[in-house]
């Protein structure tokens, strides 16, 4: 689960940590009180206003058919007003969103930070996240702030740092001092640095974030340390134990068939093909995607129905992949092991039956135990259901439906 | 002829008497595992599938000298079962929960360091050696004996291995299933190095999919020892989206590095017999050992 900026930077202001401080606003009007009220705090008419979605590459991104971007500084309150009338319902495209881009619900009336002083302002990068390898947790920081941290790690790698935790004694001082001293700081930002450093671990730690990242973190030019940005990605295994942070879930991020399927307890990712596919298994998902492609086809989502491919189960997975109107087959790969596959037939002939017509053609595999009376009873139906056994059968015979 | 397991690994069960614990130790016992007692904390002293429960593991290995565990304890108490489980000194632990939280993974890994314990998953299907003992959820009729070791991070796609391996006229010594998740206790490279060592085993397949390193870890390692014997592998998701999860936790792409293509072209440079198509394993094993 993603958070917002504004969600991640107040959750890590909990912790301990400076942020540029914001108010969340729903509507151009909303906006203009938030900047009001931002000046009454902060003493300065200079706001920013930016787009609260779950992608990068705001500052960049564009709202469709404007030459709006998806941040905005605005030095007065009628600009404020304008730059949240322009973003507010609109669809920001950026690099991260795809052309479909994402829909605009919400704005963060923001700190101008970026204010002259005695010393120049700097843009540094801090995140830290699991490394797979070692199974640990590792900072990986950087002085190159406020870019794309994968294109500094291909042209400057010397510039991109990392500081694992042993997971025995958790992040220490000497870390947070040596990480402070790497980002090129000194006298009181060295010390904001520190203090900085343990509240995103403290962050980290408590929320069981998968991945935290501060892009950019603001050396401002009277030498405080600040998130500007926020990203935080939570561990879904984890949320059980932060009922207050799975109430932060926003579901216009998501795409309402994705959330329709997980509220029926499927597996489901939305693609770009024209082959669905339903299939029990993870890994054997991916796999039918893959043969999927390899039969001339593109997937046209991930869906993995899980242990207990029931009559009811394969009926919603039906009517979950045929909402997708670009879909032209679909193709069902079950491996029945200690759910038989004779049950798993009668239950797709019934959701076949349930929903009527269904107008692409269906490819079901059925392999593993009792796989033989199974597609006796696929063929058997009378419906215009191809039936398979082995796996090469069932590529072939997307090859054959989509011809 | 096997790894791991066999018919005289002596296996507990942790989370005997709930729902999932009772049915899959049912379906071992059948199998022919050789079950000694299970563990339900405040249930010792009870029998259960006509053995005896035990309230830890500590009891259950003093009184039955087991030396394999099976956890089907919920996400929330795995990482303790594990652990306990390593205390007491048990051999081999296989985790089938799937949904552990990562950090509490993160402490397991350490705890487990220095400690004689190997620990296979979680969220995995299990260690089958077949004809001798199913540590796992597998359907057991689908592995048919023979000397090819599979591991692999996904159960189905196991399963679907061990039928295109019986159905090409040859068998599984044992097959490892290491599970889907960003950390597991048994890494690819350490399941092909058991089967290198092994004598029972002529040839590996091994399946992986998108995310992390162990794939090209294990390869590079197979090449670095000489590829002893013959690799015939597989990577799930080479149409998968980056940035996105594909069921399992572990299965995302992060960088260039962990993309299926990426993978199938270090395997291949590292001397495997890289499948494209899933459908192909079994014949490719088949062609590979000139059969």
């Amino acid at each position: 689960m993603n958070l917002h900026e504004y969600q991640a930077k107040e959750l890590m202001k909990k912790n301990g940590a400076s942020i540029q401080e914001g108010i969340v606003a729903t509507t151009p009007a909303e906006a203009v009180a938030a900047a009001e009220q931002m000046k009454t705090l902060y003493n300065s008419d200079w706001v920013v206003v930016k787009s609260q979605i779950h992608a990068g590459g705001r500052g960049k991104g564009k709202i469709a058919g404007t030459e709006q971007n998806g941040v905005a500084l605005a030095k007065n309150h009628d600009k404020v007003r304008e730059i949240a009338t322009n973003l507010l319902g609109g669809t920001l495209v950026t690099i991260q969103t795809g052309p479909a881009g994402r829909v605009v619900n919400k704005v963060l009336i923001a700190q101008d930070v970026y204010y002259p002083g005695e010393s120049d302002p700097k843009e540094l990068y801090i995140s830290i996240l699991l490394d797979r390898g070692t199974g640990r947790n590792v900072f990986i920081y950087s002085t190159e702030g406020g870019m794309d941290i994968e294109e500094v790690a291909a042209h400057t790698p010397e510039k991109v740092h990392k500081e694992y935790v042993d997971p025995k004694v958790g992040l220490q001082d000497f870390q947070c001092r040596k990480m402070a001293f790497n980002l090129g700081l000194n006298g009181n930002a060295f010390k904001e640095m520190t203090k900085f450093i343990k509240a995103v671990y403290k962050t980290y730690i408590n929320s069981d974030a998968s991945m935290i990242e501060i892009n950019p973190c603001l050396k401002t030019s009277d030498n405080k340390i600040i998130a500007v940005d926020g990203k935080i990605s939570l561990d879904d295994n984890a949320l059980y134990r932060h009922p207050d942070l799975l109430a932060l879930r926003d579901l216009n991020e998501e795409d309402p068939t994705e959330v329709e399927a997980s509220n029926a307890e499927l597996n489901y990712v939305k693609l770009d093909g024209n082959v669905g596919c339903m299939v029990n298994g993870a890994g054997l998902a991916m796999a039918t995607m893959d043969i999927i492609k390899l039969s001339g086809g593109e997937p046209a989502n991930f869906l993995d129905v899980g242990g207990t491919a029931n009559a009811e189960r394969v009926e919603k997975a039906f009517r979950i992949i045929l909402k997708d109107p670009h879909v032209k087959a679909i193709l069902v790969n079950i491996f029945g092991g200690i759910v038989r596959c004779d049950r798993v037939a009668q239950g797709i002939v019934d959701a076949y039956k349930s929903i009527g017509n269904i107008p692409v053609p269906i490819i079901v595999r059925l392999q593993g135990t009792n796989a033989v009376e199974a597609k006796k009873l696929i063929d058997e139906s009378g419906l215009k259901v191809l039936s398979a056994i082995q796996l090469k059968e069932a590529a072939e015979q997307v090859k054959v439906a989509l011809a | 002829m096997s790894v791991l397991v066999d018919k005289n690994s002596r296996v507990i069960v942790q989370g005997f008497t709930g729902k999932e614990g009772t049915f899959h130790a049912t379906q071992m016992i059948e199998y022919g595992t050789n079950v000694v007692g299970g563990v339900t904390p405040g249930k010792g002293g009870e029998q259960h599938l006509a053995k005896p429960v035990f309230n830890s593991v500590s009891d259950a290995r003093k009184a039955t000298d087991c030396n394999v565990s099976i956890i089907f304890v919920p996400p929330a108490f795995a990482a303790d079962a594990i652990m306990e489980a390593a205390d007491a000194g048990v051999e081999l632990v296989v985790c089938i929960t799937e949904g552990i939280p990562v950090q509490d993974m993160v402490s397991v890994k350490e705890y487990l360091k220095g400690r004689s314990t190997r620990l296979i998953g979680p969220n995995c299907p299990g260690v089958i050696t077949p004809d001798g003992a199913k540590v796992g959820i597998m359907p057991g009729f689908v592995f048919k004996p023979g000397r090819i070791g599979i591991v692999s991070k996904s159960g189905t796609l196991t399963y679907e291995a061990a039928d295109q391996v019986a159905k090409a006229g040859l068998g599984v010594s044992t097959a490892i299933g290491i599970g889907g998740d960003p950390i597991i206790g048994t890494t690819t490279k350490e399941a092909v190095e058991l089967f290198m060592n092994d004598p029972e085993t002529d040839a590996i397949i091994m399946i992986g999919e998108i995310g992390g390193g162990l794939e090209a870890e294990a390869a590079r390692w197979i090449k670095a020892n000489g590829n002893k014997k013959p690799v015939v592998g597989f990577i799930a998701g080479q149409t998968a989206p980056a940035g996105r999860r594909m069921g399992h936790a572990g299965a995302i792409i992060g960088g260039a590095e962990d993309t299926a293509a990426a993978k199938m072209a270090i395997m291949r440079e590292c001397g495997l017999h890289v499948v494209d198509s899933p459908a192909g394993i079994g014949e490719t094993m088949k062609t590979v050992l000139g059969k």
